[in-house]
C-alpha cells in the first residue's frame, strides 16, 4: 500500500511539473507581452526597458530556470499589471470562488446521487425514466445557456433575483443553481447506471436470496461496490473547485478566479496566468491523487493490480 | 395517404409491418434525436441556399425585429441582420468544427493508444503521463490560456479542440488492442509474418471500431458545448463569423430588449447535443454494452 | 544423412511468477534443456501433460518465444529475432495451427480472405492467381466453394479449423506445428482434422510437429514421439516402438492408458500423487513422486537423456544401456 501510494505521488509531482512548463513554454512562445501592456505607440526604448525589467531578454532556457527557482522558493512572480505579487492577487480571488463552487458541489452530491441510486432501485419505473430524461437535460444544457435562462427569467421577467454582482446572498443563487444542474444530471446518471449494474450481480442477488434485510442488503453490499465509479466524478468535481467557475462568473460578473484568469489572459499578464495555472493543476493532480487513495481503500483489487 | 390507398393489400401489410418493426426497434426519443441531427447534417450541407440573407448583410432600418416577422422569421439583431440566416452559417460552422474535432480527437488518441499496446514500456508511460497532464489542466482552462495568447483561428480552433477527449479514445484503444493480442487473432496474424501496420490497420482497427464510434457519440456533444463555451468567451469563432455559442454570447447584450437573438442559437445547442446523447445511448446498447 | 529442417539444442525457457501478494518472484522452468531436431517431411509428436511445457516448446521453435538458453537453427541458420524483417519473411516458411480456431481467425472478415493473407503478406502470388489459390486451398482442406465468404462465427468448429489449417498451408511452408489442433473440436470430427492433416503432410511433404495431450491422436500422425514432462523429454523414440515397448515408467503409465481395439484395456498403470505443477518442481528426478520404481538415486540426481538403443533416448536413471552401473 505504501508503494503504492508512492508511486502515485511520484506521478502527480511529475504532473504538476509538466503543467508548469507546458504553461511556461505556450506562454513564452505566444508573443511579446510588452506590446500588449504598454500598447503599440511607445518608443523601442522603452518597451527594450520593460523586456530586461522582466527578463524578457535573456534565453528562454534561462528565464525557465530562473522562474523554477523562484518558484521552488515560494516566489511565484509580479502581476506585469499591478506590480503587486501574483500570489497575492489569486489569493485574495479564491474564497469568491469558493462561495459559489462549494455551495454547487453540495446541491451536485445532496440531490444527483440519491436521485441516481432511487432511479435503480425503482429500475424501469416511470421515476426511473424521469430521472433519465431529467438528468440528461441536465448536462446538455450549456452552463451559459442556463446561466442567461435564469437571468431571464427570474431576474428580467420576475425581478426576484439580481442578475450579476457580489454581496449578499441572493446574488449567489442565480450562479449556484447555474453551475449545479449539469453536475446533477451527470452524477445522477452514473450513480444510476453503477447501481443497476451493482445490483445485478451475484452477491446482491444472493444477499437478498438469504434473508439479508433489505436495507442491509443496499447499505452494506451494493452501496459499497457502487462508489467506485461515482467517487471517480465526485473526485474530478472536487478537482475542479477552482476551475469549474469561469463560465458562470462571466456571466454573472462574480469577482473570482475563473474571471481574474479571462482578465489576465486578455491583459498577457504572463505571472498571474501561469500562478492560476499552477493552482488549478494543483488542485486537480491532488484530488486526484485523494481518489487514488480512495480506490485502495474502496477496493482492495485496484491496489493489488496497480501494486503489479 | 394515398399511395398507401393504391397500393396492393400484400404490400401495405408488408409495410404496416415495416413501420411497426421499426417503431418498436427505436424508441420516439431516438427516432427524434435522429430526425433533428439529419436536419442539422441538411442544414449544415445546404446552409448556402437556405440562408434567405447574407450574414452580414445589414438592415438599419429593420433592427431588432421580433420573431414571427414575415420578412424575418426569427427576426433580426441589432445591426438588422437576419437571425435565422446567422443562425443556418452557425450551425454549419459549428457542426465542421465539431465534426473535424472529433475525427481528430480519434485519430490521436487511438494512435497513442497502439503506441501504448504496441511498445509498451517507455511509449507507454509516456502516453499515460500525457494522460495525466490532461486530466490535471481542465480543457476549457488550456484552450482559453492557448487560444488568448496565439490569437484564434478556425484551424487553430479545430487542432486544439481534436484534443478534447483523446485520452479517452487512447485508453480504449489501448485496452482493446492489448486485449485484442491475448485473444489471439491478432498474434496469429503476427504469427502469418504481417508488418505491425497490417495487424493494427487491418485487424484491430476494425474489431474495435465500434466502440471507438460509440465513444465518439459521447466526445461530440461536449466538444460542441466546449466550442460554444469558447465561443461565448469571445475566445472561439470569431467574428464576422458565426457559431452557436458566439451568437449566444453577442445575444446576451440584448437579453433584455431582444431575448429571440440568444434563444434561437442557445435551443439549436440544446437540441443538438440532446439529439447526439439519446441517439448515442442508444447506439451503445445496441453496438457495445460493454463501456457506460 | 540430410540436414535437419529444424534443430533446436539445450532450450531454456523460464517464466517469472509472484506467490502470493508480497511474495518474491519464482522462476518457474517451462522448458529446461530440451534438444531435438525434425527432418524435412518428418512428423515428430509431442506428448505430456498439461504444464508440461510442449506448448511453449511448439513457439519457441517458431521463434515466437524467444529462447532464454540454446539456440533453435532452421535449416542450417539461426532463427532470426522475433518481429524483425527476417523473422517475418520466415513466416513463409513456418505455420503454426492454434488450439481455438475461432480466437485465431478475424470475426471481421471472411474465410477466403484470411485464407488468402499469407499469399498477400508475402507477395507470394500474382494478384489475380491469389483467387484460384484460395479455391484450391478450401478444396484441400474440405470446405465448400460457397463457404468461401462466410465469417468465422458462420462456420463450425471443424470447419473453422480446417480455415485455420488452409490459412497455414497458403504460403506452402515447409515446417508446420500443430499446437492441440483439435482439443478443442468435438471427438467426431477430431479423427476426420486428424486424418486430413496427416494426408496433406504427407501429399505435400511438409515437416509436422504435432502437439497434442492424446497419445491416440499423436500415434495416429507421428512417424517420432517424444514425451515431456515438466519441461524435459523423458523419452523420445519411433512412434511403433515407444507405444509397443515404453521404456520410461511415465511412458509406460501413458501407453497403458491407451485401449487398442479388440482387446479388453488390461494391466493399466495409474500414477500417484499430484499432477506435475511447473512452479514447484521436485529435486531429482522431476517424475520420482509418482513413479513407481524410484530409488533414492531419483530424490536427489536428475537423469539425463541418453541414448538406449538406436534411435531410442530415454531419460530414467532405471533405464539404461548399462542397468548394472545404477545398483551401487
Amino acid at each position: 500500500m505504501i508503494g503504492f501510494a508512492l508511486s502515485k505521488l511520484l506521478r502527480a509531482v511529475v504532473t504538476v511539473f509538466a503543467v508548469m512548463t507546458f504553461a511556461f513554454v505556450v506562454l513564452r512562445l505566444s508573443g511579446d507581452p510588452a506590446q500588449v501592456m504598454l500598447g503599440p505607440d511607445v518608443p523601442t526604448s522603452a518597451v527594450d526597458a520593460f523586456r530586461s525589467q522582466w527578463g524578457l531578454d535573456q534565453p528562454i532556457w534561462v528565464q525557465y530556470l530562473a522562474y523554477i527557482q523562484s518558484i521552488l522558493t515560494g516566489d511565484f512572480g509580479v502581476s506585469m499589471r499591478d506590480r503587486a505579487p501574483a500570489i497575492d492577487l489569486v489569493m485574495e480571488r479564491i474564497p469568491a470562488t469558493l462561495q459559489l463552487t462549494i455551495p454547487a458541489l453540495f446541491l451536485k452530491l445532496a440531490l444527483g446521487i440519491p436521485a441516481g441510486v432511487y432511479a435503480a432501485l425503482h429500475h424501469q419505473s416511470a421515476t426511473d425514466r424521469g430521472v433519465i430524461v431529467l438528468s440528461i437535460l441536465g448536462f446538455t444544457i450549456p452552463s451559459f445557456v442556463l446561466g442567461l435562462l435564469l437571468v431571464l427569467i427570474f431576474s428580467v421577467t420576475f425581478g426576484l433575483l439580481p442578475s450579476g454582482g457580489y454581496g449578499s446572498w441572493q446574488h449567489s443563487v442565480l450562479p449556484v443553481i447555474a453551475m449545479s444542474i449539469g453536475g446533477i444530471g451527470i452524477l445522477a446518471r452514473f450513480s444510476r447506471s453503477a447501481m443497476i449494474e451493482v445490483m445485478g450481480q451475484p452477491y446482491v442477488r444472493t444477499a437478498s436470496a438469504k434473508g439479508v434485510r433489505w436495507s442491509d442488503v443496499i447499505w452494506r453490499h451494493a452501496l459499497p461496490n457502487a462508489a467506485v465509479p461515482i467517487v471517480t466524478i465526485v473526485g474530478f468535481m472536487v478537482g475542479s473547485l477552482i476551475a469549474g467557475a469561469v463560465i458562470v462568473e462571466t456571466i454573472f460578473s462574480w469577482p473570482g478566479i475563473g474571471r481574474l484568469l479571462v482578465v489576465s489572459v486578455t491583459n498577457r499578464d504572463l505571472p498571474v496566468v501561469q500562478c492560476i495555472l499552477l493552482m488549478i493543476a494543483a488542485t486537480m493532480v491532488v484530488s486526484n491523487l485523494i481518489v487514488d487513495l480512495l480506490y485502495g481503500w474502496l477496493d482492495p483489487r485496484l491496489r493489488m493490480q496497480a501494486a503489479h | 395517404m394515398t399511395a398507401l390507398d393504391i397500393a396492393p393489400i400484400g404490400e401495405r401489410g408488408f409495410l404496416a409491418r415495416r413501420v411497426n418493426r421499426l417503431r418498436r426497434a427505436v424508441p420516439f426519443s431516438v427516432g427524434f434525436g435522429i430526425f433533428w441531427l439529419a436536419a442539422m447534417v441538411f442544414v449544415a450541407a445546404f446552409a448556402d441556399w437556405l440562408r434567405p440573407y447574407g450574414i452580414t448583410a445589414m438592415d438599419l432600418s429593420s433592427r431588432l425585429v421580433g420573431p414571427g416577422d414575415p420578412q424575418h422569421l426569427l427576426g433580426t439583431d441589432e445591426l438588422g441582420r437576419d437571425v435565422l440566416s446567422r443562425l443556418i452559417q452557425s450551425i454549419r460552422i459549428s457542426l465542421v468544427i465539431a465534426f473535424g474535432a472529433t475525427i481528430l480527437s480519434g485519430m490521436v488518441g487511438t494512435a497513442l493508444g497502439f503506441a501504448a499496446a504496441k511498445f509498451r514500456g517507455v511509449v507507454e508511460h509516456l502516453v499515460l503521463a500525457l494522460a495525466d497532464f490532461q486530466a490535471a489542466l481542465p480543457f476549457l482552462i488550456m484552450a482559453l490560456a492557448v487560444l488568448a495568447f496565439f490569437g484564434s483561428s478556425m484551424w487553430l480552433l479545430i487542432c486544439l479542440m481534436g484534443f478534447y477527449g483523446w485520452e479517452r479514445y487512447a485508453r480504449i484503444a489501448r485496452g482493446l488492442a492489448i486485449s485484442a493480442s491475448a485473444q489471439g487473432y491478432s498474434s496469429a496474424v503476427v504469427q502469418l509474418g504481417a508488418k505491425p501496420s497490417r495487424v493494427y490497420l487491418k485487424h484491430i482497427l476494425p474489431n474495435i471500431a465500434s466502440t471507438l464510434i460509440v465513444s465518439m457519440t459521447l466526445t461530440f456533444p461536449e466538444i460542441i458545448l466546449m466550442e460554444s463555451s469558447l465561443s461565448f468567451l469571445g475566445l472561439g469563432v470569431q467574428p464576422p463569423e458565426s457559431s452557436l455559442g458566439n451568437m449566444v454570447g453577442f445575444g446576451r447584450e440584448y437579453l433584455t430588449t431582444a431575448p429571440w437573438i440568444m434563444l434561437a442559437p442557445a435551443v439549436v445547442i440544446m437540441l443538438t447535443t440532446l439529439s447526439i446523447s439519446l441517439v448515442g445511448d442508444w447506439l451503445r446498447d445496441k453496438l457495445d454494452p460493454t463501456i457506460r | 544423412m540430410t540436414q535437419p529442417l529444424i534443430k533446436a539444442t539445450n532450450l531454456v525457457r523460464t517464466y517469472a511468477v509472484r506467490r502470493g501478494l508480497f511474495g518474491k518472484i519464482t522462476p518457474v522452468r517451462a522448458v529446461d534443456g530440451v534438444s531435438l531436431s525434425v527432418m524435412p517431411g518428418e512428423t515428430l509428436g509431442i506428448v505430456g501433460e498439461s504444464g508440461s511445457g510442449k506448448s511453449t516448446l511448439g513457439r519457441m521453435l517458431l521463434g515466437i518465444d524467444p529462447a532464454q538458453g540454446g539456440s533453435v537453427s532452421f535449416e542450417g541458420s539461426a532463427m532470426p529475432r522475433l518481429g524483425t524483417a527476417e523473422w517475418r519473411a520466415l513466416r513463409a516458411r513456418m505455420q503454426l495451427v492454434y488450439q481455438d480456431p475461432l480466437a485465431a481467425l478475424d470475426k471481421r472478415l471472411p474465410i477466403s480472405v484470411q485464407i488468402g493473407e499469407p499469399l498477400e503478406i508475402h507477395r507470394l502470388l500474382p494478384k489475380n492467381e491469389r483467387r484460384a489459390r484460395v479455391e484450391e486451398l478450401m478444396a484441400a482442406v474440405g470446405l465448400r466453394r460457397d463457404q468461401a465468404e462466410r465469417f468465422p462465427h458462420e462456420l463450425s468448429g471443424g470447419q473453422r479449423q480446417r480455415a485455420v489449417i488452409a490459412r497455414a498451408l497458403a504460403s506452402r511452408p515447409d515446417l508446420l506445428v500443430c499446437d492441440e489442433p483439435v482439443a478443442a473440436l468435438d471427438v467426431s470430427i477430431q479423427a476426420q482434422v486428424v486424418n486430413m492433416l496427416r494426408d496433406l503432410q504427407e501429399s505435400q511433404r511438409i515437416a509436422m510437429v504435432f502437439i497434442s495431450h492424446d497419445l491416440k491422436v499423436v500415434r495416429n500422425v507421428a512417424d517420432r514421439v517424444a514425451v515431456m514432462y515438466l519441461g524435459h523429454i523423458v523419452e523420445e523414440a519411433s512412434s511403433d516402438v515407444i507405444f509397443a515397448s515404453p521404456r520410461h515408467p511415465y511412458t509406460k503409465a501413458l501407453a497403458s492408458s491407451v485401449p487398442v481395439p479388440g482387446k479388453k484395456l488390461e494391466g493399466r498403470l495409474i500414477l500417484q500423487g499430484e499432477p506435475p505443477n511447473p512452479a514447484d518442481r521436485p529435486s531429482g528426478c522431476p517424475f520420482h513422486p509418482r513413479c513407481p520404481i524410484a530409488a533414492d538415486i531419483c530424490r536427489t540426481a536428475r537423469p539425463a537423456l541418453q541414448t538406449v538403443a538406436p534411435q531410442r533416448n530415454v531419460a530414467c536413471h532405471m533405464v539404461t544401456p548399462h542397468t548394472v552401473a545404477i545398483a551401487a
